[in-house]
């Protein structure tokens, strides 16, 4: 190869180059990484649907019941959703932090908010799936009273709570992975903050899930649910880019 | 919540002050073209130091670099070599000193010098489970450059019938050009070079020579172990030792054996 076929590649690039991506053509570009790694690694959504299953496995054994109901129903559905949900968090920036993306990412001209959106939308792709696999199991192995006619319902409240792990997840997760007890502190750092979002889920879901008839959602605790998400969402959009810098 | 008004309006203070000093430099520009040494320097450092807790990594390091020449840093593992590295390429911040990289003073300024620099580092920073094609299409679309630069810069280091195999699958030569794919496809101005031809044979060091050697004509920082190659390569030469510049002097008035001191 000759310089001179190089002079030429660089003038070709100078007109080539565009200007600095936009926010969301910087987030489409993550979010399709994410979601390449995790199809061919298969490391989060498989992990999380097994454990979840397992869990109601467990579940199922532990309390000597057939069945479980209302508040204790929605109860174990959304602790076993979140803890579930800690195996994706605890492994959102790993593949970043191991193999240099952090670096290569710092070193683009881009809104660094881009890839705390990126990450919390393939956090929620991956609750979404999540829960395609765990909520029919737990009706089926769990669960008495038929979800069909609150499922409409339960779907508002699923919804709501994924933003809610999603945003916080990932605000743990980029404060965790660059320490080196990344596993423990993701944990201990997201659990109390999640508390919150669980409590807001289960007792939205508790009535839709009580036996012998379907009571009405707690809108209350769903509009306290969304208050929380917005504030996490300002939060981890007014700090993110601190959180990346030395 | 004064904490999340105090970030916000951190950041609001730091976008306004980014667009302030934007139309004061485009201003600046349009009238004067620069100063002088703006035009000239690429790099300037100023007692330049860094930490890592008790540990000082770099100390009272001084230099200036012109446009277009390279600097290529000597010295024994630990001396400071990466540190520099990562400092220049705005990934760590300096801790006293002054860093000025094409007219912008680090920390303040590195909004402005991204994509202006091209870092080869030890590790690739591309994704193992990503083809090289794939690596190298995020990076185009993080950088805004074409696709069609992404197969000109894949045939360039001579990928082009490898590149839909995943990274992991490659030999270490070729993780070692797909690095050096990314780190061009951008034309960036300052090339950091961390032991540019680690790994490559003798062939593949020939076919990067114009993407990332001399001929590039880019302003180039290069760590190395090799006195000759490394001197073959050099307008100045820094020695660290410890941290500290054991040796900075022009490449032609330096002798192989000066920097073979520095392993002793």
């Amino acid at each position: 190869m000759s310089t001179q076929t190089t002079a030429s590649e660089r003038t070709t690039l100078n007109t080539l180059k565009s200007t600095k991506p936009g926010l969301w053509a910087t987030v489409s570009a993550l979010l399709r990484k994410e979601l390449l790694i995790e199809l061919r690694t298969l490391e989060s959504v498989p992990g999380m649907s097994l454990f979840s299953v397992t869990v109601f496995v467990i579940f199922h054994f532990a309390l000597h019941q057939n069945t479980v109901s209302g508040d204790e129903a929605s109860g174990i559905l959304w602790v076993t959703l979140l803890f579930a949900a800690m195996l994706a968090v605890n492994r959102l920036f790993v593949a970043d932090s191991d193999q240099g993306g952090f670096d290569s990412f710092l070193l683009a001209p881009v809104d660094r908010s881009a890839l705390m959106i990126a990450k919390a939308l393939a956090l929620l792709i991956y609750l979404l799936v999540l829960e395609l696999v765990a909520v029919p199991a737990f009706g089926l192995l769990l669960l008495g009273p038929s979800l069909g006619a609150a499922m409409p319902d339960l779907l508002a409240v699923l919804a709501l709570a994924d933003l809610g792990l999603a945003l916080i997840g990932t605000l743990v997760a980029a404060l965790a992975v660059r320490t080196r007890a990344r596993d423990l502190l993701g944990p201990l750092l997201a659990l109390p903050l999640l508390v919150p979002v669980v409590i807001g889920a289960a007792r939205s879901s508790s009535p839709l899930m009580a036996a012998g008839h379907h009571g009405s959602m707690q809108v209350r605790w769903l509009m306290t649910l969304a208050l929380y998400d917005l504030v996490f969402g300002l939060i981890s959009y007014a700090v993110f880019d601190f959180l990346l810098e030395d | 919540m004064p904490l999340l008004a105090q970030a916000f309006e951190k950041r609001s203070a730091a976008y306004l002050t980014r667009w302030l000093i934007c139309a004061m430099l485009s201003t600046s520009r349009r009238e004067s073209e620069g100063t002088a040494d703006t035009n000239r320097l690429a790099l300037e450092l100023m007692g330049l130091e860094r930490r890592f807790g008790e540990r000082v990594a770099l100390s009272k390091l001084s230099l200036s670099l012109e446009r277009g020449a390279t600097l290529v840093v000597f010295g024994p593992n630990g001396a400071g070599k990466t540190t520099l590295l990562r400092v220049l390429a705005t990934l760590l911040r300096p801790h006293a000193g002054k860093v000025r990289m094409f007219g912008h003073e680090l920390p303040a300024e590195s909004w402005a010098l991204r994509g202006r620099i091209g870092l080869l580092a030890h590790e690739p920073l591309l994704y193992r489970e990503l083809t090289t094609r794939e690596n190298l299409t995020l990076h185009a679309r993080l950088h805004g450059v074409s696709m069609e630069r992404v197969e000109q810069t894949l045939e360039a280091v001579a990928l082009g019938s490898r590149a839909g195999e995943p990274l992991r699958m490659l030999s270490r030569g070729m993780v070692q050009r797909a690095a050096i794919a990314r780190v061009v496809l951008h034309d960036p101005e300052l090339l950091l070079l961390d032991e540019p031809r680690a790994n490559l044979d003798p062939a593949a060091g020939e076919l990067v020579e114009p993407l990332i050697g001399r001929s590039s004509g880019r302003t180039r920082v290069i760590s190395s172990h090799d006195p000759a190659s490394g001197l073959a390569e050099a307008d100045l030469v820094l020695g660290l030792r410890a941290g500290r510049p054991a040796l900075l002097q022009s490449a032609s008035s330096t002798d192989p054996d000066e920097i073979t001191e520095l392993y002793r």
